[in-house]
């Protein structure tokens, strides 16, 4: 990264001391400065990074397009809300539930990966998404006759995480200033977002991490190098699997609330995007992706507001215009900018390599005569 | 009035509007090997203007013939969709030719999300009904009941399947388009203007997603922005089915699909002692398409693909 | 002498075409075998077959008495048979080392827990595969390439680089596709000293080359396909003046 000041990079501790210092205190600038329901916006970007992070190990690292990432963050949410809320009179504690759910995504994403990833990239992208959907009927259907899901009215009263008997979920004095939940959470979710990037970088770096590589370069070759790509594959899909059941835990515990239509096929895809946009494949890039695309749309409603001030009345809602506003930045993205903001090494590469065709080529398994 | 019977008229119907949006999917596919992921939204683009067009026409003529507002309503949605394919054809593809794998699957995924935002700022997030123009005899058959809707919509399809084949196999540029499926290297080498094949397939096919987008909003009686998306997906599921690349497989794969569903969705209660209901329908398509990639990823016509990997 | 790899009645086809056609050979353990033939007679289509990219349509392959036909790649990579391609496929965005590393593969055992963890014996694993992959980049000649990506070697760097990847999966079988194809004279003299050095440290070599001199230069045995068929088999003398070989070279270079 060249934007880094140079004395910054001759200090790489007092560079990290103080980013300890700006993540400690952010949510009191934020809160200060943008107001308190803006902590909870500084929240959702965190949960959105731990999802594209883990999203990133499928389809940055492995090269595997799962357009139904969102099953597993679905997964995720659901089994906490069983686990502890009224649904069931279960109330189990967090540090039993989170763990199980990241458990019981990795295992559907194995479940799912098994039979279908031996299919080339772009089938697998659409039975990902079509059991994305599959998940999402069945959540939406599934309070009759036995009552599992409440159907589409979701799972309401679910716990929120308490550690010690320290409720995160309710207002504590401390030191004379009120501080709010959405505070607590963020440092729950910059704990999880931290451990994510610990994961994913130590995975990246290491025997898997290139063996993964390897795959999305040359399937054939990775296999021929003794690479067991089934099996290699299949440990990416789950590790990017229980990624997003631990978001879902967080994202059930926080909200208090959940439905399945906060697991609607556009989120995998913004998830997608916030790869894409940031950088594929690299963890700061990612992070950036997440943080922006969630931030973004925040800052769009601002839009709302000027145009009434500008013009008296509201012409475009902002948030109908959102999603159109994606849909052309990844076109755009792809078209003119495809490997990020924040490209990964080998990203930058391979798209600037001449001839994409090429890859194409290795793809297939035959050996081309010379 | 028998259900089996039933289920499988409007199975076969339902299948026939899959098999229309289903070539378009293989047609690509079997050109360029991209799943045109934006072909459903195509679909639904057809259907919305094609109600615009009727419902201005109605308004303006109120006593007009449906003869006349109908095939006029049809013709707009194809001329806007052949348009559209190749507009996107053009800008969201054709630049990616030689990128990786997952690009044009990104950009393709943006189109989508750009069409269906773009068409619920023109048309509204509400649901818009079909006019009231359409015939609406009914005839028993067999102890069940078949409308006069269904026999048009199946006759259609079976006459532009059939019109599509004959262009395939007997012009020059259905020549043209399955040399270049072949190999795009070796038709430019035989002086094939390999664009011009990939935008006329992009139109053809979207022409006939246009046809199919007014054939949905017209048995179902209602057009939505959001009504491409499964109808996308399900097509192509069918296109898998049959064999993706094949054009046969599409016809067969969409009326497969379509039987399956109906059939499914009558049985379902049943087959699951009423644990689960017809509310599972959209289940099928997807539960079709995984069976099929697990066990037959080249579909009941197609050729081994799947190796390729 | 102990038989390494044996092929016995190999066929394999595509749709009518048969590749090849009741193929049988044996390699010992410690030669230098050659596979030649005219273009499109079945060479590569064979070490596909053998290094489980192609199901055999029929016949056995044995290595060490085992049959690895219809096996996986990996699993056969795993017995200590490593291979090039005739079409070099490096990975090529990732550096020359990287690729090296990757054919440390199978002879490690580092999981997700270990990898995260650092543990001690990831990390010595760690080191030690970097290493051998240094080593080996040092003994193919490309020793101060290591951070360059392999998609930027030359052609001929490349094909080491191929050589050197494979190595890092301890072979003791190592089957070369057109190792030396697009390399000039002086280059193919280091090859097969290089060869030589493989065989010496006790690698099993299987060697499908073009050049017939190279390939009579070093190969201790040599078999000859052709459409499929083994035509020939024997030391390169022998096989040099068998009339069914001259005929199907000097009919391919008519053709
Ligand atoms: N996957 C495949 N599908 C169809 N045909 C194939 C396939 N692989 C090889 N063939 C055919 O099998 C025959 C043998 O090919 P192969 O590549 O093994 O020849 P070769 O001896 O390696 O030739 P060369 O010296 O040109 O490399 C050829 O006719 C080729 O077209
Ligand atoms: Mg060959």
């Amino acid at each position: 990264m060249r934007s880094v000041p140079d004395w910054l990079r001759r200090h790489p501790g007092l560079a990290f001391g103080l980013l300890a210092v700006l993540l400690a205190v952010l949510p009191f600038i934020v809160s200060i400065g943008l107001g308190r329901g803006w902590v909870r916006v500084l929240d959702f970007a965190l949960l959105y990074a731990i999802l594209a992070l883990g999203l990133n190990i499928v389809v940055g690292y492995a090269g595997l397009l799962d357009l139904g990432y969102i099953a597993f963050y679905a997964l995720g949410a659901y089994l906490f809300a069983w686990l502890s809320s009224p649904q069931f009179g279960l109330h189990l504690p967090f540090w039993l539930v989170l763990p199980s759910g990241a458990l019981l995504a990795g295992g559907f994403g194995v479940l799912l990966g098994a039979p279908t990833l031996r299919l080339r990239g772009d089938y697998l992208a659409i039975v990902t998404l079509g059991f994305g959907e599959i998940v999402r009927i069945f959540m939406n259907n599934l309070d009759a006759p036995v009552n599992i899901t409440n159907g589409p009215q979701g799972i309401n009263l679910i716990d929120p995480i308490s550690i010690g008997g320290f409720s995160l979920g309710a207002r504590h004095t401390i030191l004379g200033v009120h501080v709010f939940p959405p505070t607590f959470y963020y440092y729950l979710f910059l704990f999880f977002t931290l451990f994510t990037i610990l994961v994913a970088m130590r995975l990246q770096d290491s025997r898997i991490g290139r063996a993964w590589a390897a795959i999305r370069e040359d399937e054939v070759a990775a296999a021929a190098m003794g690479i067991d790509t089934r099996n290699i594959k299949l440990l990416a899909f789950a590790m990017g699997a229980s990624f997003g059941g631990l978001a879902g835990g967080l994202f059930a515990a926080f909200q208090g609330f959940i439905s399945p239509e906060s697991f609607n096929l556009m989120e995998s895809v913004m998830i997608l995007c916030m790869i894409v946009l940031g950088g594929m494949g690299n963890i700061p890039g990612v992070i950036l992706g997440a943080v922006l695309l969630t931030v973004l749309p925040e800052a769009l409603r601002y839009l709302g507001a000027w145009q009434r001030a500008a013009l008296g009345h509201v012409v475009v809602d902002p948030n109908d215009l959102r999603m159109l506003l994606f849909g052309l930045a990844m076109v755009a993205m792809m078209l003119y900018r495809p490997a990020g903001l924040l490209p990964s090494r080998q990203r930058r590469r391979e798209f600037r390599a001449e001839d994409g065709a090429a890859e194409q080529e290795a793809a297939s398994l035959y050996d081309a005569k010379a | 009035m028998d259900i089996f019977v039933q289920q499988l008229i409007n199975g076969l119907v339902l299948g026939s509007i899959y098999a229309l949006v289903a070539l378009g999917y293989t047609m690509v596919y079997g050109i360029l090997e991209l799943i045109n992921f934006a072909h459903g939204e195509v679909t639904m683009v057809g259907a919305m203007s094609a109600l615009a067009v009727i419902g201005a026409l109605l308004g303006a003529y109120p006593q007009a013939p449906a003869l006349l507002v109908l095939p006029a309503g049809v013709l707009a949605a194809i001329m806007v969709c052949m348009a559209l394919g190749y507009v996107i054809e053009r800008v969201a593809y054709r630049p990616l030719r030689r990128a990786p794998r997952l690009a044009p699957l990104i950009t393709a995924i943006g189109v989508s999300i750009v069409l269906q935002n773009a068409a619920m700022l023109i048309w509204g997030r509400s649901y818009i009904s079909f006019p009231a123009i359409l015939p609406h005899g009914s005839h028993p058959i067999l102890g069940a009941v078949i409308t006069d809707l269904q026999i048009v919509i199946v006759t259609l399809s079976v006459l532009i399947m059939l019109g599509l084949t004959l262009l395939v196999e007997r012009t020059r540029l259905g020549r043209a388009m399955r040399a270049t499926a072949q190999s795009r290297e070796v038709a430019e080498l035989m002086g094939v203007n390999v664009n011009t094949v990939i935008s006329a397939t992009f139109i053809i096919g979207s022409a006939l997603a246009a046809i199919a987008g007014v054939m949905v909003s017209a048995y179902y009686g209602l057009g939505h922005y959001y009504m491409g998306f499964m109808l996308g997906l399900k097509a192509f599921s069918a296109a898998v089915l049959g064999g993706i690349g094949n054009l046969a497989g599409a016809m067969l794969g969409g009326l497969l699909l379509g039987v399956i569903e109906a059939l499914g969705a009558g049985y379902i209660g049943d087959l699951t002692g009423g644990f689960l209901g017809s509310n599972y329908q959209d289940v099928f398509a997807f539960m079709v398409l995984i069976l099929v990639l697990v066990f037959r990823p080249s579909g009941l016509l197609g050729e081994r693909v799947a190796q390729r990997a | 002498m102990t038989t390494l790899l044996t092929v016995e009645n190999v066929t394999k086809r595509f749709g009518g075409l048969s590749a090849l056609e009741a193929v049988s050979l044996t390699v010992n353990a410690g030669e230098v075998y050659g596979l030649i033939g005219p273009n499109g007679a079945g060479k590569t289509t064979l070490f596909n077959c053998m290094t489980g990219l192609y199901t055999v349509s029929a016949g056995v392959i044995r290595l060490d008495g085992v049959p690895i036909h219809n096996r996986k790649p990996h699993q056969i990579v795993g017995r200590g048979f490593a291979r090039t391609f005739q079409n070099i496929r490096l990975f090529a965005n990732m550096t020359a080392l990287e690729n090296v590393m990757v054919g440390r593969h199978a002879r490690t055992r580092t999981g997700v827990l270990g990898a995260v963890l650092h543990s001690r014996r990831c990390l010595a694993e760690e080191r030690d595969s970097r290493q051998r992959a240094k080593s080996l980049m040092a003994f193919v000649g490309l020793k101060d390439r290591s951070r360059s990506l392999a998609g930027h070697l030359s052609y001929g760097d490349q094909r080491r680089l191929e050589i050197a990847r494979a190595l890092a999966t301890e072979p003791r079988l190592l089957a070369l596709d057109e190792p030396v194809a697009g390399m000039n004279p002086n280059e193919r003299r280091e090859m097969s000293e290089l060869f030589r050095k493989l065989r010496d440290a006790g690698i099993t070599l299987l060697l499908i080359e073009h050049d017939v001199k190279l390939v009579m230069g070093v190969c201790d045995r040599v078999a000859v396909l052709d459409y499929g068929k083994k035509i020939a088999e024997g030391v390169p003398d022998e096989v040099r003046r068998n009339p069914a070989v001259i005929e199907a070279y000097l009919g391919g270079a008519v053709s």
